[in-house]
């Protein structure tokens, strides 16, 4: 596949982004995901191959319209589906991008990362056109990371590794549900291993929310956290305080 | 009698300059003198204990006002004029506290009897509140004295009236004030009101020219009224114990003065829109100079700023029903403005610009005055940042853009209604309502026939008889439609202001404006964004009408996709820009009244749902009796990507082709601008700014969730609620005065919110 012909397929796009990294951002939901979450407020997001085609260019020129909101802060974020499923195409985006000064941030799960090659090789080709990663860790207990999402951590615990190890800056999300991810064992056990690392800028506890839930049901998938509530503000207030976010 | 060549009063000591002495130039007078502000909002004081008792005791009168249906207490039968009250204060006990005084009438928030729109209105007012109009008044006006309403329905044609009754034309002032003048209020400050009849007097005498006829003889009717109005100020101001022959000589007495030219206006008009005009930068001198001599203090002069806002927040006129559910809630335009920069490069925001913004935490949330930021990126960060913060706090500010209109305008001009500027002092505005172009399509489509009515209202063109509708042919028969529309406007329009000038003349805003005055002709237009999308619709996807048995569409079937304006995508975006400059092309070409120039606007307030029961089922998908949406807004849930991307369409626009303005409501959850409050402040100026930048004129900024909303509706009793403000296309109003339909209306537009 020539590098010139690579395409995206992209799910939606979000020109005023506020919550996906740093100021105003331009938010590229990219479509495709392995993860099955329970929480997961975009489910539409999962097949892969959906969605429109646009080559790099196409997409840049698009998001470039909305650079006059940029400022000194802000910039493009390719969230999803799972971005990295699509790293060719981002590879070839955030290449451009960066020809153009734009700030860029990845916001992923992690799932697909691996040492492997031939991925290893291009997620540091990556990296070097990447300013800020988000990666949100669903769980730091392995056993209860496969039950929420289908998916390991390993993968994605030694993603945030390797973040460290170039000193690429990172955000940490990590999203708050009760009766999964709320208890306080398990958050200090995430607290413990994020102390390790030295790149990371910011953690943020996103409090799980029901607004997504209409589209499993167009979906037709039954939906596993029927019944749980959003977590109480002092839950949210906990959580916070054992991952010493704003430290 | 003064000399104004000669004249220098001791009360212009330690101001600078000379030009603004020897010819009436409050704009020389403020470039020389003001000194622009560069700091941020920490000098700011709260409210005063007298602040708090007052807007206290006015909160109260407001709460029995909607108690007791929406009016306090209204006059029968005492025409409102300049000296037809005695003096009126907040609470007659309490009248020492008012750094500020003057109202409309003997009473606060009590209404005036003003006939002179038209007898019939004002009698419609008074009966839906339960008042029994004086007989004695309608003698008088509807056998003795004509009024403009019978002025312009003697002399209307037929086909204007059908147009009227049909709705093509909506909204036309001429069953009441046409407003949108907007006196130069500082200019009794100043120069105190002798001087100003002294320059009058000149300029009567020099009409006397060889063979005059009805052109001068109208000229010198109009500036002996405007002299007998600056007298009569003189009376009105002494009914209050003041005497403004002479300039104010403190910054007290110039916020007084000032509202008393403003007071003069509102006792003698009840226009659509009665602005202030652009006043923080004059007074702003007025304060430094007595900070500077140690005679105010910083609490003192925010006490000032909120106790005239406190007047401009009391302005009310008698109307009736209908006029309510045209303009919703009950507004004034009591358009105030701050901020803009000067053609020297210079930025005009003063420490007063600050203080203005300041009454809304001092005093809470208020629809009017309607404040109005003239914005640009280049003002300070300080200034941008802290009318941000204002924003998200309080919904309550709307931003113009003063680098599009300072090129039109000068550093000088005012918002003389909810958006639209006329230079100060210098210019006047021919208000025309406006015309529903969704509704001409229908009649291009249907051959003049209205699809509500089904009358012949139109020309009796061929009407589309085809399957689908073809764009080429649409659009041919569009253009003839459109021509015949602007044609009737026009012509309609020249009438009202005719009979508006010969019946209602403003003589004590003209008598505060010069002699040789610019008129603009404000033409607007209805229905902006389903025209466009129809359109879009017709070229890019098949679009099939659905004929009653008389052959009109009064439906459509729309197969396929389009692209719809509001997603920056520029095949919607330029069939917007095509139609606002065809419909201008169109109106430059037609003789307006008084040889004003034609300009046009994109800014229906809320008068949407209204305009919106009246128009058929539109070729967009708009079923019929749907509101419109506002002013150039994209239609509802038009938008798939986002707010940006909705605000890029909107600055497509080019303001040179629609200089009456080109208004834009936003409405974002809290949630959606950032994670916190300074994120926030950050993430809205940047809005702001790129917006801007990219030429785009007016925004309007809501911040707060649906739940908010809805709540509010259905709880308008909740104390937190009694204030509570929200923007539509324009100017704020108070959400518990809205009807449930706008409430509705307003909860369904799009809540831009990120998931």
């Amino acid at each position: 596949m020539s590098e010139m012909n690579v395409k995206g397929y992209v799910h939606s796009l979000e020109s005023f982004g506020s919550a996906d990294g740093p100021g105003v951002r331009y938010v590229i939901f990219l479509s495709g995901c392995h993860m099955r979450c329970q929480y997961c407020h975009n489910p539409d997001t999962w097949k892969v191959g959906a969605g429109k085609e646009y080559t790099p260019d196409e997409l840049l020129k698009t998001a470039l319209k909305y650079r006059a909101y940029w400022k000194k802060d802000g910039g493009i974020t390719v969230s999803g589906g799972e971005p990295l499923l699509q790293i060719d195409f981002l590879i070839e985006l955030f290449r451009r991008a960066k020809q153009q000064r734009v700030h860029t941030v990845i916001d992923t799960s992690g799932n697909p990362f691996t040492r492997k090659e031939p991925f290893f090789g291009k997620w540091k080709e990556l990296m070097k056109y990447t300013d800020l990663v988000l990666l949100d860790i669903k769980h730091i207990d392995d056993v209860k990371h496969r039950e929420l999402t289908g998916q390991t951590n390993e993968n994605i615990l030694d993603m945030a590794r390797a973040l460290n190890e170039i000193g690429k800056p990172v955000w940490i999300r990590h999203v708050l549900v009760p009766e999964r991810t709320d208890d306080d064992e398990s958050l200090g056990r995430l607290s413990d291993f994020l102390a390790q690392m030295d790149n990371i800028e910011r953690i943020d506890v996103l409090p799980y929310h029901t607004l997504g839930t209409f589209k499993w049901k167009e979906l037709g998938v039954p939906y596993q956290l029927e019944g749980i509530s959003p977590p109480g503000a002092e839950r949210v207030e906990n959580a916070k305080q054992i991952l010493r976010c704003g430290k | 009698m003064i000399n104004p060549k000669t004249i220098d009063y001791p009360e212009w000591a330690g101001f600078l300059g000379n030009d603004w002495k020897y010819s009436v130039n409050v704009r020389d007078f403020i470039q020389t003198n003001y000194q622009p502000y560069d700091g941020n909002e920490d000098f700011l004081e709260g409210p005063t204990e007298a602040t708090d008792k007052l807007w206290g005791r006015l909160q109260e009168l407001q709460k029995e006002e909607r108690a007791k249906g929406g009016v306090l207490d209204m006059d029968t039968d005492v025409v409102s004029s300049l000296t037809s009250h005695g003096p009126g204060y907040i609470d007659e006990s309490m009248k020492e506290l008012e750094q500020v005084v003057g109202l409309q009438t003997d009473k606060p928030l009590k209404r005036a009897f003003m006939p002179y729109g038209g007898i019939a209105m004002a009698e419609k007012s008074l009966k839906m509140y339960g008042y029994e109009p004086s007989e004695k008044m309608h003698e008088i006006f509807t056998k003795y004295h004509k009024t403009h309403n019978q002025g312009v329905f003697d002399i209307y044609t037929p086909e204007m009236k059908l147009a009227r009754h049909n709705k093509i034309l909506t909204g036309l002032p001429d069953t009441y004030g046409r407003g949108r003048i907007v006196g130069d209020y500082r200019r009794v400050a100043l120069y105190g009101i002798d001087a100003l009849i002294a320059y009058k007097e000149n300029d009567f005498a020099a009409t006397n020219r060889h063979g005059m006829r009805r052109y001068d003889f109208q000229l010198r009717e109009e500036i002996t009224d405007q002299i007998n109005a600056l007298k009569g100020m003189k009376e009105m101001a002494a009914i209050y114990g003041y005497d403004i022959s002479r300039p104010a000589k403190n910054a007290k007495e110039a916020f007084q003065w000032l509202y008393f030219g403003y007071l003069a206006a509102i006792k003698t008009q009840n226009g659509a829109a009665m602005s202030v005009g652009r006043v923080s930068t004059f007074l702003d001198i007025y304060i430094q100079r007595d900070l500077e001599s140690g005679t105010l203090t910083e609490k003192e002069a925010q006490e000032l700023v909120d106790h005239i806002v406190m007047k401009f927040r009391m302005v009310k006129f008698a109307r009736p029903d209908s006029y309510n559910q045209l303009f919703s809630g009950d507004p004034v335009w009591a358009t105030l403005e701050v901020a803009g920069k000067g053609l020297d490069g210079r930025h005009m925001v003063t420490k007063t610009d600050y203080r203005f913004l300041q009454t809304l935490i001092n005093m809470g949330p208020s629809p009017e005055p309607n404040l109005t930021v003239l914005y640009s990126s280049a003002l300070p960060e300080n200034f941008r940042k802290f009318a941000s913060k204002i924003s998200i706090e309080t919904s309550s500010v709307q931003y113009e853009n003063d680098d599009v209109m300072r090129v039109e305008w000068g550093d000088d001009y005012s918002i003389c209604c909810c958006v639209s500027a006329t230079e100060t002092g210098k210019e006047l505005q021919f208000f025309g309502a406006r015309a529903n172009l969704a509704k001409c399509l229908l009649y291009a489509i249907n051959g003049g026939v209205d699809e509500k009515t089904g009358q012949q209202v139109g020309p009796e063109y061929k009407a589309i008889t085809s399957e689908y509708l073809d764009f080429d042919e649409v659009t041919k028969r569009f253009d003839d439609m459109l021509d015949w529309l602007a044609h009737l406007y026009v012509g309609t329009l020249n009438m009202i202001h005719y009979m508006h000038d010969k019946y209602y003349y403003e003589a004590a805003q003209m008598a505060l404006i010069d002699s040789h005055v610019r008129r603009s002709f404000a033409t607007g237009i209805a229905g902006f964004s389903h025209c466009v999308d129809s359109l879009s619709a017709i070229k890019y996807a098949k679009v099939k009408p659905i004929r009653n048995e008389k052959g009109i569409a009064v439906d459509f079937e729309i197969e396929g996709d389009f692209p719809r304006y509001g997603n920056d995508d520029d095949r919607a975006d330029k069939i917007a820009v095509e139609l606002l400059n065809d419909f201008m092309h169109k109106l430059r070409h037609i003789h307006t009244y008084r040889d004003s120039k034609a300009t046009t606007s994109i800014l229906t307030i809320t008068s949407n749902v209204v305009y919106g029961k009246a128009t058929g089922s539109l070729p967009d998908g708009r079923k019929a009796g749907e509101p419109l949406s506002p002013g150039a807004n994209p239609s509802y849930g038009a938008e798939q990507n986002g707010l940006l991307a909705s605000l890029n369409s909107v600055a497509k626009l080019p303001y040179e082709q629609a200089l009456d303005g080109i208004s834009n409501t936003q409405t974002i959850n809290p949630e959606a601008l950032g994670n916190t409050a300074d994120e926030r402040v950050e993430n809205l100026v940047n809005v702001l700014d790129g917006y801007f930048d990219q030429g785009a004129h007016h925004l309007n900024v809501n911040v707060f969730g649906k739940e908010k909303l809805i709540d509010a509706m259905e709880h308008p009793e909740k104390e937190e609620y009694a204030n509570f403000t929200i923007r539509v296309s324009g100017y704020a109003v108070k959400f518990i005065d809205l009807t449930r339909e706008q409430q509705l209306d307003v909860i369904s537009r799009t809540c831009h919110a990120a998931m």
